[in-house]
């Protein structure tokens, strides 16, 4: 496919590599030439210098042959602008993303999208903020991928060093502990396997498992996880993240205190969120952590805008507290130094973003011959879950699982059937109109049939 | 540095060049020469070998600026060094030096010979000559990006290394995509030159080769009469072909997608205005030696056209035409064809964005606040590019100057040490005086040669990669 990519910030620049890699064909637009320079330096796409909101600059990207257009500017007004701009020039061809993410727009996000004629809208601090409330609502859990409309959700924890789990064999889950669970993948070190039948369990493994939500409860009790919401969150710094995510974290019953050291910010807050502890401190302040109850509080949360800030915060919760914690990341790119740290769940909004609209890529080429319903990467760049909905004819159906001739390293690990969840056996079928979440180490999976030898 | 990466690239290389040996052979095979069985054995020692050095892939792939400059300088001289066998092993040139250089010449599309008698030469090595200048034309790298993934997301680095031209543009997002269009643009176009050619009276044989030499903008001649020798009309039709590979290719993209205004960009339009210039003040200055004004403005044409896109073929001596016409010659020596062309030279779009900074400059000497950018075709020129071609025209002043004192104890007179200097390192082939276009360069020692042929390879690649490639700055840890 034909992207564009208007504008070269963290978000950009994440969608452009990952875009990319994806095979499609990308035009990066940006008015600082020393950036486009950088984009096309590391990447294999095409850099125009200019302003992306001029008729000139937007033709010479090869907006009239573009497929999608993605504003991803500073600007709310200028990306909307640019996106109207797109969709004419391109004569109603070329589909438009923009970002929006002032919390004043957000409101009317469905409303802009119609009227403005926009594939999309994406907030990229909404998206972080749901991303955090999910996994505070089920804190056993680094991350949470939901697929089905939700009917099942993919959890990734870390297995505790004395987890009864530890030295069993993925075979024996089922009749040792009495309840239905998938292991998906398996983390370790920098190694990811997709779990078969004779994999044993290690300390420190971080494994990713497939359940109905109450199956996952009875999951996590057995193997003495402890897997309770929390009741009560402390968070640290007051953006348009914490503001979403408070409302958020309100609406299912969980209390937040929130510190925020710009006093008019922490009056904003205050005046716009009910029921919220806003806390007018430097949170860098030891004496305010410990004042705020940090060492009791079910959830820290550290979302100042200084990366550095949030991590240290974060290791400072750890240290005094069992609680789970939440670090957001906007900028620094060192997950693997980061992923050694005892940071519980790290969020990067530009990731998150950059996801949304893969799959949203992913999704568009559809209509090209794939199926693919929704795609997350389990493992960045080695595993990823792709949800494919099953049509007539396909040569999968009603043929029993383990008669079919599955390439190495691909793994079915879910059907749903009207509305049912089947944690799928060798004796399964898949049947004319099933959605099936497959797990993979082949990225770019675009068609069922893609899974077979 | 990524040593493996690089070891790897060669390897595909000289497989590459197994495949490219293949033409030389099928034409010995066609001839019945004894050549057939040299070349086929070189195509299968190279493929084997190549085959066996990149069968194992590096795990990182990744390349950087410097990465790709070594890779394009080392490809360069390894591919020279292969192509220099035949002409070695089969006794057709029997010093090694002169075979490199014949080799480099060839691939550097130079087209300066040490051969003086090319009616003795086996047709399969005519045949590699001319073949050398198609493939160094458009470059080698470029065309196994067209084919082959070499390093993903860096190949742009290898691209701007062997591309000619102050800055390179992608036509399309991807790499290998751009690299396959302009290898489609430059296949039509000689193609295109074959059959006109043939249509003469030229042969088969005669018209692949003498398009190979234009497309390349080589000028390696297939006969001891050279282009002097053929009708008017072959003439013709190379004047045009030579000034067509001249023209950056860009243009002829911008032109198939209708993009007409932005093919005409202010370049191409210098570089047909010098053309037009110094063939009406040639014309003029040399019309007594020529019978007619047909004849004169076709000889001139055909000579102007050759020299300025680098071509060095030759239909007149002008060794013996007025000293004002051979300075203009010399001059467009310099100035050289179009960015990204298969032609040599310091470029006419270099020139343009030089003499735009040194206006400015003066300007800001009268203005001392101004606040001005360079702008070529209603874009800013980044002070980075003009740095760059600041730097490149000081390191291509030094070399001109270091290899006319190596070349100058020799004993030449200045005349054919300073165009001999000029035409390797513009890629021309032909100089005046004792290099002119119906003398040959075996004359030099071979201490020259090795000179004149690192010349040639920097000239190709725009210096940056041949001096970064011997600087101690690369290799430090």
């Amino acid at each position: 496919m034909n992207i564009i990519i208007v504008g070269l910030g963290k978000v950009g620049r994440a969608l452009t590599q990952q875009l990319n890699e994806s095979g499609n064909n990308i035009t990066v637009v940006d008015l600082d030439a020393g950036k486009v320079n950088d984009v096309t330096d590391r990447t294999d796409v095409m850099g125009v210098t200019g302003n992306g909101l001029t008729r000139t600059v937007l033709e010479e990207a090869g907006v009239e042959e573009a497929d999608l257009l993605i504003a991803v500017t500073g600007s709310d007004e200028r990306n909307l602008l640019c996106c109207l701009l797109a969709k004419r020039a391109g004569e109603g061809r070329c589909q438009t993303i923009a970002r929006v993410r002032s919390p004043q727009y957000s409101e009317d996000g469905a409303f802009l999208r119609k009227e403005l004629g926009l594939a999309m809208i994406i907030n990229p601090e909404y998206a972080a903020a749901a991303e955090i409330a999910r996994v505070l609502r089920f804190p056993s859990a680094i991350k949470i991928d939901t697929f089905v409309k939700g009917r099942i959700e993919l959890l990734k924890f870390k297995l505790p060093e004395d987890s009864p789990l530890c030295g069993m064999a993925v075979r024996e889950i089922e009749p040792k502990l009495h309840c239905d669970v998938l292991v998906c993948t398996v983390e370790r070190g920098d190694e990811a396997f997709i779990a078969s039948g004779d994999f044993i369990f290690r300390g420190r493994d971080v494994i990713s498992i497939i359940a109905e939500p109450k199956n996952a409860f009875t999951f996590f009790r057995k193997i003495n996880y402890k897997a309770l919401p929390v009741h009560d969150a402390l968070i640290a710094g007051g953006g348009d993240i914490t503001h979403y995510l408070c409302a958020m974290l309100i609406k299912s019953g969980i209390g937040v205190t929130v510190i925020e050291k710009n006093p008019d910010r922490a009056d904003q807050l205050s005046d716009e969120l009910s029921g919220v502890t806003v806390i007018n401190a430097d949170a860098t302040d030891q004496e305010v952590l410990m004042q705020e109850q940090i060492d009791k509080a079910g959830a820290f949360v550290a979302l100042t805008n200084i990366d550095e800030e949030n991590i240290l915060l974060s290791l400072f919760a750890r240290s005094v507290s069992k609680g789970k914690l939440v670090t957001k990341i906007n900028r620094i790119d060192f997950d693997h130094v980061i992923e050694r740290l005892d940071l519980d769940t790290v969020i990067y909004p530009k990731n998150i973003t950059a996801e949304i609209i893969v799959r949203y890529v992913r999704a568009m080429k559809n209509t090209i011959g794939s199926n693919v319903e929704t795609l997350y990467q389990l493992i960045k760049g080695k595993v990823e879950a792709a949800e494919f909905t099953i049509c007539e004819g396909s040569p999968i159906i009603g043929i029993p699982l383990m008669d079919l001739k599955f390439k190495e390293g691909v793994l079915v690990a879910a059907i749903v059937r009207n509305r049912k969840v089947i944690l799928p056996r060798g004796n399964d079928r898949i049947e004319d109109g099933d959605a099936v979440v497959i797990v993979s180490n082949h990225l770019g999976l675009h068609d069922i049939t893609d899974i077979l030898r | 540095m990524n040593f493996r990466m690089t070891i790897y690239v060669l390897g595909i290389l000289l497989a590459f060049e197994g495949v490219f040996f293949g033409l030389p052979a099928l034409t010995a095979g066609i001839y019945g020469e004894k050549q057939v069985w040299l070349f086929l054995a070189l195509a299968l020692f190279c493929l084997i070998g190549g085959f066996l050095i990149a069968s194992r892939k590096p795990k990182n792939r990744n390349i950087f600026a410097r990465d790709g400059f070594v890779i394009v300088a080392l490809s360069w001289i390894v591919m020279s060094f292969f192509g220099a066998l035949p002409f070695y092993i089969s006794g057709c040139i029997p010093q090694f030096v002169d075979a490199l250089f014949e080799s480099v010449s060839g691939f550097t599309t130079t087209g300066a010979s040490i051969l003086s008698d090319l009616d003795s030469m086996p047709k399969s090595m005519i045949m590699w000559r001319s073949f050398t200048h198609w493939i160094g034309g458009m470059g080698v790298l470029v065309f196994i990006m067209a084919i082959l993934p070499l390093s993903g997301a860096s190949n742009m680095h290898i691209m701007r290394a062997e591309s000619p031209g102050p800055s390179v543009s992608k036509l399309v997002p991807r790499v290998k995509n751009t690299a396959m269009l302009l290898y489609i643009i430059y296949i039509f176009l000689t193609l295109f030159e074959v059959v006109l050619l043939w249509c003469g009276e030229m042969n088969f044989f005669e018209a692949v080769n003498v398009s190979f030499a234009t497309a390349g903008t080589g000028g390696f001649s297939i006969n001891n009469a050279g282009m002097a020798g053929t009708s008017a009309y072959s003439q013709i039709v190379a004047t045009v072909f030579m000034i067509l590979f001249g023209i950056n290719f860009t243009s002829y993209f911008l032109l198939l997608t209708g993009k007409f205004r932005e093919a005409f960009n202010t370049e191409l339009r210098v570089f047909l205005l010098i053309i037009a210039a110094a063939i009406i003040s040639i014309s003029i200055n040399v019309h007594q030696m020529f019978s007619s004004l047909g004849e004169t403005v076709r000889h001139v044409s055909f000579t102007v056209g050759s020299i300025i896109t680098t071509t060095g073929f030759s239909t007149a001596d002008f060794n013996l035409w007025p000293a004002f016409s051979k300075t203009v010659l010399v001059l467009l020596m310099f100035i050289g064809a179009c960015a990204g062309s298969t032609g040599g030279g310091i470029k006419v779009s270099r020139f343009l964005i030089l003499g735009k900074s040194m206006r400015n400059q003066f300007r800001t000497m009268l203005h001392p606040r101004q606040v001005r950018k360079v702008r070529l075709d209603g874009r800013q020129i980044e002070s980075e590019t003009i740095r760059t071609i600041n730097a490149y025209l000081f390191c291509y002043i030094l070399i001109c100057i270091v290899s006319m004192l190596v070349i100058s104890l020799d004993g030449f007179d200045l005349t054919t040490n300073f165009t001999s200097v000029a035409a390797t390192l513009n890629n021309i082939g032909p100089g005046l005086s004792r290099v002119g276009p119906t003398e040959n360069f075996a004359l030099f020692s071979p201490l020259s040669k090795g000179m004149l042929i690192f010349n040639m390879l920097a000239g190709r690649l725009e210096i940056f990669p041949m001096i970064l490639l011997i600087s101690p700055m690369t290799w430090k840890k």
